[in-house]
Parts: structure tokens; C-alpha cells; sequence
């Protein structure tokens, strides 16, 4: 019996151990924001949407003048603050996840199929990808919003779209090192279809390297959304979106309303350096080669 | 060598290509491309025109031609807000946006090459992880963020300077830092990585061999070395930073080709947002070949692997 318990123990314990190093402060926070957007609808003491107009800029509940009915005060429609910032996280957590997500499985299905084809497939794929990736993701974010109308849903699109590219590149490469090994050949051997072969051989040994670059993408696609929302061509103004009560604040900035940048500007820099630093963090834990970036 | 440069130039080719086909596309994908391409409210002898110009009762591939005989005699159409051609708009504000460019490139190279110096002679201490910090704020605070916070500070309370507009020294301190920003966080990762190398080469080892002082074998062997990836970095940054300068135009109000691109949006001035993404799109891509080109020149290794 003795026997079967040693190595059943040994997974369990380098399991442990490697969990002991995960970056607490950026997974808190991450953690904190996932369940805040889960439960959002409990957690705002206000309707996000509908403010009292006699309660306009009245400022955080320590400044004088402020109320601990609004902590966080309230803005230019005397809509709760708080209560905005709460539903933003949804709007930012909802995008940045579908919008990654939605990119990396566009781009590593096309980097796996590009690789492993190679010929004139591979051609074709790479020089979409240089091409749209001489486009700088910004300005062509705000063409495809222009051209198709903003909506939650074409957000997340647009940026799939956009940012689709960097997952192709880097699949494509370790494809091209994967299907050399043995264990492809075999399968070749063994009659396996080319199909069969990119789903069930390649894709779970290059899973890792997309899971790495949507973390790291996770705070671009952040930064992008709530740039979108703050020209107006992101999430449609009446929704709770970090960038549109940044781009709504900067009105009352000039006469001292600091609260209205302040507050979404630290939501969104905090949610953007957790995933960063967990991005980080998983890149060296799952590919050491990287650590000399 | 002129194999290389003629596969080079004809890769950047099939990009502008490419480029031009995926933006005409995506107009044709909306259903009704007259409706983006004339003014909102147009008569009905506008759009017929327009349809017209743009072919868009024929097939798609005479559509396409017709797209691109006008896009290679610069005709980019007219600004609807304007009233005069987009070419014409985006020549007027590009100095605005070079000057930009230039001082928060400045501003990002002080900022990140010192920093990534220091993070590298000391490694692993203090310095290195102030370092890391100070590119990792870069990273996740978005210059739009740092402009608004500038904004607060600078022109708010202290009343230092001015909040928007341009046309004086003091109004290009804050677009040009807030831009700049981001960028050197980019260019102090790249600094540290790059000096890193030197100082552990043959040459730099030998230097101190030599019994040379460290801050000649730094200032002098290692540094310029070192410098040599960050500067061609920072050119192909300084045309991203053009291009990407669109929310910190807006902040600011300064009159660059990101605010041109804002104000084709926000007035749904539509040639004008087309005009701007294949300019910048194309300029993107010339830069690249330049500097493709020049590096073929300089570095024969470069040549010879293709």
C-alpha cells in the first residue's frame, strides 16, 4: 500500500509548493473584481444608470459636503458613483475576458492551421497578419467601431479582430519546432488525419503559450476598451463603462470634480496591474525559456 | 542584395495591398457603403454620385479598382465637416503630430535609458526593481489616464499650465509627457535587456581586464553598444506614437492626426477616418521597409541569411 501512496504524494506536494508562489495582491484583486462584477446587482447601493439631478457632483463622503449615502459621491447626472464603478467592473471584466478569448481562438486556430499546412496557406495567413499588424491597433480599433456602430458586442469583435494577430505569430512558430517531434510523425505514421493531428497533438501543446499571451493581452484589451469608451466610439454612453465616466468626468476636472477621474482612472490602473503582473508571473511559471525577456 | 531589397519591397506591396482590401471590405461588410461615404441627410443626387465615383452598383472587383485608382491618386475624398480633401487635412496637421512625436520621444528616452542602465548595473537590487515597478505602472497606467492625472495636478491645482489648446512651449510639456509615458517603460525593459548582453560580452570583460575605471567601462564600452537596438526601437516607435497619439490628442486638444481621426468620428466624418487609418497604415509600413532596407546595408549577416 505504502507503495501507491509515495507518488501519489509527490504530485500533490510540488503542487502545493508551486502554488505557494503565486502573486497574492494581483490574484486578490483580480478575485475581488471578478466576484464585484458577478454580484453586482447586491453589492451597488444605487441604480448605476439613474441619478437625482439636485444630487449632481457632491463629492466623496469624507470632503465636506459629502454623505455616506454616496461614498465615492456622485457625478455630472447625480448618478452614484460607486454604484457606476461596480457595474464598469462587469462592463471591463465582461469585454476584456469574451474579447481575449474570442481573439486567442481566432488566432491560434489560424496560427496552428498556418503552421502545420505551411505552403501556400502558411503565405496566405502570415501576410494577413503582417498586414493587419502594421495597422496600429488603436486607430484601425476605431475604423472597425466607425464603420460598424458601438455596441458591447461589437466591442468585443472589433478587438478580437484586432488583436487576433499576436496569438497567430507565436502559435505559428512553436508549431513549426511541434511538428517535427516524434510524436507527430508517429501520429502521421499511425494515419492520423492532418485535422486529427492539429486538434488532438499540436493544439494542447501550444494551449499554454495562448493561455500566457491572453493573460498579458487581458490589460491591453483593458486599456483599449476603456480608450474606445473614453472617444465615444466604445460601450454606448448610458452603460457603466470605466472609459465613458472617465471621458463624462473630464468635464467637471477643470473646476476641481477630481473623484470622477480619479476613481475609474484607479479602477482601471489596478485591474490592469493585477493582470499584468499575473501575466507576468504565469509566463515564467509555464515557459522558462521566456524568462530573459 | 537586390534580391533582398526587391522581396522585401514586394512583401510591403502585398501589405499595402492586403491593407487597402481588408479596409474596403470591412466598408462593404456594413451593407450600404453610401450611406458611411455621403454626409448624413445627403440629397439624392449626392449619393448617385458618390455611387458613381465608387462604382457601387457594379461588381465588387470593378468596385475594388475604382477604390484603388482613386486611393493611388491621392484622392482620398472630402471631409464632410470640412469641406475640403482629406489628403489636404491630414498634410496640415501631420507637423503638429511630428512635433508631438518628437519631444515625447524625448521625453521617453530620458525618462527609460537611464533607468534601464541603472536596473542593469544593479541587478537583482534596489535599483532593478524600482526599475521593473516604474515599467510596470508604464504598462498599465493608459496615457489618457496620465494626462487627466497631469491635467489635475499641473493645471488644476498648481496652475502651472495650461489645460488644452497649443501653440506655446508650455502647452506641449504635458501631451508630449503623457504620451511618452507608456513608451518608456518600453524603452527601459529594452535598455536593461540590451545592456545586460554588452556587459557580459568579451569586450566589456576585456575592458575591465584592462584595469579601465567602471564608469569609462560603462560610460564608454558598454553604453554606446547598448544604445544601438533601443534607437532602432525608438524610430519605430516615434511612427507608432504618431498613430497611436489619438486619446491624448483628445485629452489635450492638441490639433494632431489623432484629433483629426476623433473628430472624423465624433462628427461621423467617415473619408476622413478612412484617410487616416490608410495613412497611417501605409506610412507604418514604408517606415518598416526603410528601415529593413538600411539595416540590409549596414549588417551584412542580415543580407546573406535570406
Amino acid at each position: 500500500m505504502s507503495v501507491t501512496t509515495i507518488p501519489a504524494a509527490l504530485p500533490m506536494r510540488t503542487r502545493t509548493a508551486r502554488m505557494t508562489d503565486v502573486p497574492i495582491i494581483p490574484s486578490a484583486i483580480l478575485a475581488i473584481a471578478v466576484v464585484v462584477a458577478i454580484f453586482a446587482d447586491f453589492l451597488a447601493p444605487h441604480d448605476p444608470q439613474v441619478g437625482l439631478l439636485t444630487a449632481r457632483f457632491k463629492p466623496p463622503f469624507w470632503m465636506t459636503g459629502g454623505s455616506t449615502n454616496h461614498l465615492f459621491g456622485t457625478d455630472q447626472l447625480g448618478r452614484d458613483v460607486l454604484s457606476r464603478l461596480i457595474f464598469g467592473t462587469r462592463v471591463s471584466l465582461v469585454v476584456g475576458f469574451t474579447a481575449v478569448i474570442f481573439a486567442g481562438a481566432v488566432g491560434t486556430t489560424l496560427g496552428i492551421v498556418s503552421g502545420y499546412l505551411g505552403g501556400w496557406v502558411d503565405q496566405v495567413i502570415m501576410r494577413v497578419t503582417d498586414a493587419w499588424l502594421a495597422l496600429p491597433a488603436l486607430t484601425f480599433a476605431i475604423f472597425l467601431a466607425a464603420v460598424v456602430g458601438p455596441s458591447e458586442m461589437n466591442i468585443v469583435i472589433i478587438l478580437g479582430l484586432v488583436y487576433w494577430t499576436r496569438y497567430a505569430r507565436i502559435v505559428r512558430g512553436e508549431v513549426l519546432s511541434l511538428k517535427e517531434r516524434e510524436f507527430v510523425r508517429l501520429a502521421i505514421v499511425a494515419g492520423c488525419s492532418k485535422w486529427t493531428i492539429m486538434w488532438r497533438h499540436i493544439m494542447p501543446n501550444v494551449i499554454n503559450s495562448s493561455i500566457v499571451l491572453a493573460t498579458l493581452m487581458l490589460g491591453i484589451v483593458i486599456i483599449t476598451e476603456a480608450s474606445l469608451s473614453f472617444l465615444g466610439v466604445g460601450v454606448p454612453p448610458p452603460k457603466p463603462a470605466w472609459g465613458v465616466m472617465l471621458s463624462d468626468g473630464k468635464q467637471g476636472l477643470m473646476v476641481g470634480y477630481w473623484w470622477l477621474t480619479v476613481m475609474p482612472g484607479t479602477c482601471i490602473m489596478l485591474l490592469v496591474l493585477a493582470a499584468n503582473l499575473l501575466g507576468d508571473w504565469l509566463r515564467v511559471k509555464l515557459d522558462p525559456q521566456l524568462r530573459q525577456l | 542584395m537586390r534580391h533582398y531589397i526587391a522581396k522585401r519591397v514586394g512583401y510591403s506591396v502585398l501589405s499595402l495591398l492586403l491593407l487597402s482590401l481588408t479596409i474596403f471590405l470591412f466598408i462593404r461588410l456594413t451593407g450600404d457603403p453610401a450611406s458611411l461615404l455621403t454626409e448624413p441627410g445627403a440629397s439624392a443626387a449626392d449619393v448617385a454620385a458618390i455611387q458613381h465615383k465608387f462604382g457601387l452598383d457594379r461588381p465588387v472587383w470593378v468596385q475594388y479598382g475604382l477604390f484603388m485608382f482613386n486611393l493611388l491618386r491621392g484622392d482620398l475624398g472630402d471631409s464632410f465637416y470640412y469641406q475640403t480633401p482629406v489628403l489636404e487635412l491630414y498634410q496640415s496637421r501631420l507637423p503638429h503630430s511630428l512635433l508631438l512625436g518628437v519631444v515625447a520621444m524625448g521625453f521617453s528616452l530620458v525618462l527609460g535609458i537611464p533607468t534601464g542602465i541603472l536596473a542593469a548595473i544593479r541587478v537583482g537590487r534596489f535599483w532593478d526593481s524600482a526599475g521593473k515597478l516604474f515599467a510596470l505602472l508604464g504598462l498599465s497606467l493608459p496615457s489618457f489616464l496620465v494626462g487627466l492625472l497631469l491635467i489635475l495636478f499641473f493645471s488644476v491645482y498648481l496652475e502651472w499650465l495650461p489645460s488644452s489648446g497649443s501653440g506655446t512651449f508650455w502647452h506641449l510639456l504635458m501631451p508630449a509627457f503623457a504620451l511618452g509615458w507608456y513608451f518608456a517603460a518600453a524603452h527601459m525593459r529594452l535598455t536593461r535587456s540590451s545592456m545586460l548582453e554588452v556587459l557580459g560580452s568579451e569586450y566589456v570583460k576585456l575592458a575591465r581586464l584592462k584595469g579601465l575605471p567602471e564608469a569609462l567601462v560603462i560610460g564608454k564600452h558598454a553604453f554606446k553598444n547598448a544604445l544601438i537596438p533601443v534607437l532602432t526601437l525608438a524610430g519605430i516607435n516615434l511612427i507608432q506614437m504618431i498613430n497611436v497619439a489619438v486619446v491624448v490628442e483628445t485629452v489635450f486638444a492638441w490639433p494632431g492626426i489623432g484629433r483629426l481621426l476623433y473628430e472624423g468620428v465624433t462628427f461621423r466624418d467617415f473619408p476622413v477616418v478612412q484617410g487616416v487609418v490608410i495613412l497611417g497604415g501605409s506610412m507604418i509600413v514604408v517606415v518598416n521597409l526603410l528601415i529593413d532596407i538600411v539595416y540590409a546595408l549596414v549588417d551584412p549577416r542580415i543580407r546573406l541569411e535570406q
